[in-house]
């Protein structure tokens, strides 16, 4: 995306290499809560990024408009919003748009203009395609042909909030304060290698689905090169953006379960897989051979987010810290412990999940114990 | 009619340190060593030597040395030694120019163009000797997507996957003719693929009864000629092959001469003892990719669908194209054999003017096939003067599931490129049918230098792997953020699809 170089990505570094620190925090029951505990917690890990970014995604963010797709763009200069605005207008019924509310007193490093948008895409337009199909086209339509716009945010009733400082900056420069939301992901950024830049603050998003990440991928050229295939251009040249269109890809359009898409990002080694019972052998062989293009190799903790459910999971030798810890009916993620007990000091339950183990909550499902996700193809319910 | 060509080579022989033993006139298949029982010394004759090291190997006193001729012609970068003697060569037989194994001339290696990235700081690198690192590859068509069901809360997989073959490394053995080489040298393929977990290529001359045993490690060829080509011998082999073209000789057909043709080799070849197999340059029953599609369905039918059928073309300048409608003509896997690829037997001037660098033709293959969106459907193989284990890495980063190793193979065995493959008279027992050379080659322990090969590419496979930090071969397939060019054309750099060092 030619923006990319404009100003904020200077060097046109071909991806953004990231340490970083993660947080996530569900209310299992679906109660919202505000803002104070995520920054709480985030905040404690401020040694793990250097103020080159920070975001929070929110779900259940927008009620009054929960059948709405809700956009946020960013705008490097005034013709790429002419122009994605007229694309906007062109293919959706634009319900409201304003200019996303922020406190200039924040401090934030050269923040574009951000807006929002909800919208409908229009019935006359989407011709027999899916509702979120249609979307996606669109938002991979404005983020590689309009120089200076991107869409970092197109689900329903959630949204992402990121930029270049720390994370509890960028909270107040969006005013988190005044939002709620039952499922928060928090991320602060360690860009080691490149200056910050909007862009490519975490959480990545697609549709509904959000993604942070600490690590690298060195199986970035790999993954990119696959999905490419499927219509996913990654525009913003960061190996976060490959993981978060690789589960859009293998639940929403393959609609597998979350805990077999796990098992393709983080799989089991094959002297594992050898040594499984026939039928599983199978299933686990055949997940290798489809989607091996899509096994996430070299270091990464991921907390990925959809409508209803939140996941942690680390690569398979688990290069990478996460702790999750459990407090009633809240379910808490994180790159340290110490996060979490910023906010529950007194937890029922805290752990750290092997490499490759998914951590799945799903709203109004859970209780304690079952939260690691099990075995693919053991019995069990999903 | 005197001729006029000088001796290539000169043998020296430090007749101190020589005892007389005469191996070396043993060993020699040219004749070039006699010995002079009058002066009681060993003579050569040096027009005979082809530089093929036996003698040097195996005199027990290391008394041989052999140097390059340095008489030369006058020096003329236009007019050069080797233009000059194969105008005297022609203009003294009247024949075209034979060769054996690769191309020799300084057309551009584009693997020694490429550098592979290592992980630092933020993404370390894995160390293979304390962590897994996984090579098992399939070839195979694979679906685009997985379709799975939920039975009695147990995930069951619903898509039924084609046939795949199952290799423990991405190094295969590349088609080696049972006549173009010896039946140990085939005994140890088959041996050495089926000990590591891969697999050998028959090559178009059928396959020796006594290697079914092996058929679970086995590609059999169908070439144009259909030598050797049974019902048994389909349904033996792990997988099928058809071959169109080769890189040593793209648009050329085979001919193993009548005096190579033994009983033996008349038997698997299904011919005549002492009649020319002459592979036609076309298959007769194909001229179109429609007639290549009813050749690939009539295999598969023939073998009920359980086997993967793949196709091998020489990499050409249209290889893209032609790739792509292999594909959509069935091609479970494709074979890519660019312009260093080996023969038994070429013409000079077609195996060092025809074709072109195979990483070229990869990479625009590849990147064709993933735009068409049919990448998955099949898997690609690449051959043609594979040297190491960094020309595979580079190979699979820029987009091959897997290697074909020929001469390489050869090399291990003992083979030291003399080139005079189609003389029949290999002194290494390899690139001969003569019964008394061929028990040069040991099998048992050919198999096991072969192995060793393997081994030892695939431990420094592991090592490149791991300093990138990928700790699985599905990672580094196609990903070719972990190539940069040095010193390549914008062009270049654009086909390849890789960026310049420093980039
Ligand atoms: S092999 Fe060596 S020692 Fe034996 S005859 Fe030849 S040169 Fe002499
Ligand atoms: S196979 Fe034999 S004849 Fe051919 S190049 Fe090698 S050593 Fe020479």
């Amino acid at each position: 995306m030619n923006f990319t170089t404009l100003l904020n990505n200077p060097y046109n570094d071909d991806k953004v290499i990231d340490a970083c620190g993660l947080f996530g925090m569900m209310d299992l029951t679906g109660r919202c809560f505000g803002s104070k505990d995520p920054i709480k917690a985030i905040s404690n890990m401020r040694e793990r990024g250097n103020g080159l970014g920070g975001g929070f995604a929110i779900y259940g963010l927008y009620p009054e408009h929960k059948d709405d797709y809700a956009f946020h763009i960013m705008y490097l200069n005034t013709e790429a919003k002419e122009k994605v605005e007229r694309l906007l207008s062109q293919n959706f019924d634009v319900v409201e748009a304003e200019e996303m509310p922020t406190n200039p007193k924040a401090n934030v490093w050269n923040p574009p203009l951000i807006w929002r948008y909800f919208l409908q895409p229009k019935k006359s337009a989407v011709k027999g395609q899916q509702d979120d199909e249609y979307v996606f086209y669109n938002v991979m339509r404005i983020n590689t042909e309009s120089d200076g716009a991107f869409v970092f945010s197109s689900g329903k009733n959630m949204g992402v909030f990121k930029g270049v400082g720390f994370p509890e900056d960028i909270a107040e420069y969006f005013c988190l304060d005044e939002y709620e939301g039952y499922l928060w992901v928090c991320h602060g950024r360690f860009p080691t290698n490149t200056p910050g830049w909007w862009g490519g603050a975490h959480p990545f998003s697609i549709l509904d689905w959000v993604v942070v990440h600490n690590g690298e991928l060195s199986s970035y050229g790999a993954n990119r090169r696959f999905l490419e295939m499927y219509g996913y251009h990654c525009t913003m040249q960061t190996d976060t953006e490959v993981m978060v269109y690789a589960l859009d890809l293998l639940v929403r359009r393959h609609k597998l379960p979350m805990e077999v898409a796990a098992k393709i990002l983080a799989p089991p080694l094959w002297i594992e897989i050898d040594t499984m019972e026939p039928s599983k052998k199978e299933v686990y062989t055949a997940l290798r051979q489809c989607y091996g293009s899509l096994l996430m190799n070299g270091p990464f903790t991921i907390i990925a987010a959809r409508t209803g459910e939140m996941i942690g999971l680390t690569d398979r030798i688990k290069l990478r810290p996460l702790t999750a810890g459990i407090k009633g009916d809240l379910l808490f993620l994180s790159s340290e412990e110490s996060a979490i007990r910023a906010v529950a000091p007194n937890l029922d339950k805290v752990w750290s999940p092997r490499g490759g183990e998914l951590v799945i909550g799903r709203l109004k499902t859970i209780r304690a114990p079952e939260i690691v996700a099990p075995e693919v193809g053991r019995s069990r319910a999903i | 009619m005197k001729s006029y060509i000088e001796p290539e080579f000169i043998v020296e022989r430090d007749d101190q340190k020589c005892i007389r033993c005469k191996v070396c006139i043993n060993q020699c298949t040219y004749d070039t060593h006699y010995y002079d029982p009058e002066d009681d010394v060993i003579r050569s004759r040096d027009e005979n030597c082809v530089n093929c090291h036996r003698c040097v190997v195996f005199c027990p006193t290391k008394a041989i040395t052999i140097k390059r001729n340095t008489t030369r012609y006058t020096e003329n970068w236009h007019w050069t030694q080797e233009v000059i003697t194969a105008i005297k060569k022609q203009a003294e037989s009247g024949g075209v120019i034979l060769t054996g194994m690769g191309c020799d001339k300084p057309h551009y290696t584009y693997w020694d163009k490429i550098l592979l990235n290592a992980s630092q700081v933020t993404n370390p690198s894995i160390d293979p000797l304390r962590e897994p690192m996984e090579l098992r590859t399939f070839l195979g068509p694979k679906p685009d997507k997985l379709e799975l069901e939920l039975e009695n809360g147990d995930v069951v997989l619903k898509t039924k996957l084609s046939p795949q073959l199952c290799v423990e490394t991405p190094i295969l053995f590349a088609a080696m003719s049972y006549g173009a080489v010896s039946f140990n040298v085939h005994l140890a393929l088959a041996r050495a693929a089926a000990q590591f977990g891969t697999l050998m290529n028959t090559g178009e001359g059928g396959l020796d009864k006594r290697l079914y045993k092996y058929g679970d490690h086995i590609i059999v060829q169908v070439a144009s000629g259909r030598f050797g080509v049974s019902l048994d011998y389909l349904n033996v082999g792990a997988a099928i092959e058809i071959k169109i073209g080769q890189g040593a000789k793209p648009g050329i057909g085979g001919h193993l001469p009548g005096e190579k043709v033994t009983v033996e080799i008349s038997r698997t070849r299904m011919i005549p003892v002492g009649t020319d197999a002459l592979s036609p340059a076309p298959h007769h029953d194909i001229y179109s990719i429609e007639d290549l599609h009813q050749l690939i369905y009539a295999l598969k039918e023939a073998t009920d669908y359980i086997k993967p059928v793949g196709v091998k073309i020489a990499a050409v300048h249209n290889s893209a194209a032609i790739a792509s409608g292999m594909v959509r003509a069935g091609a479970d896997f494709i074979v890519l054999d660019g312009v260093r690829g080996s023969t038994g037997a070429a013409p000079k001037v077609i195996r060092d003017n025809v074709g072109i660098p195979i990483e070229l033709a990869l990479a625009s293959v590849d990147q064709r096939l993933r735009e068409e969106g049919i990448r998955n459907k099949t898997s690609i193989i690449v051959s043609g003067g594979i040297r190491g284990s960094a020309d595979i890495v580079k190979a699979i980063a820029l987009g091959a599931d897997a290697v074909y190793i020929g001469t390489a193979a050869l090399v291990a065995i003992g083979c030291t490129l003399c080139q005079k493959c189609y003389t029949g008279k290999c002194p290494w027992g390899i690139a001969t049918t003569d019964p008394w050379i061929s028990k040069r080659v040991n099998p048992d322990i050919a198999a096991r230098r072969l192995v060793n090969l393997l081994q030892a590419w695939s431990l420094e496979i592991k090592e490149m792997m791991g300093g990138m930090g990928i700790n699985s071969i599905e990672s580094l397939r196609g990903n070719r953020s972990q190539l940069r060019g040095v010193g390549l054309t914008d062009t270049e750099l654009k086909i390849l699809g890789i960026k310049m060092a420093g980039e």
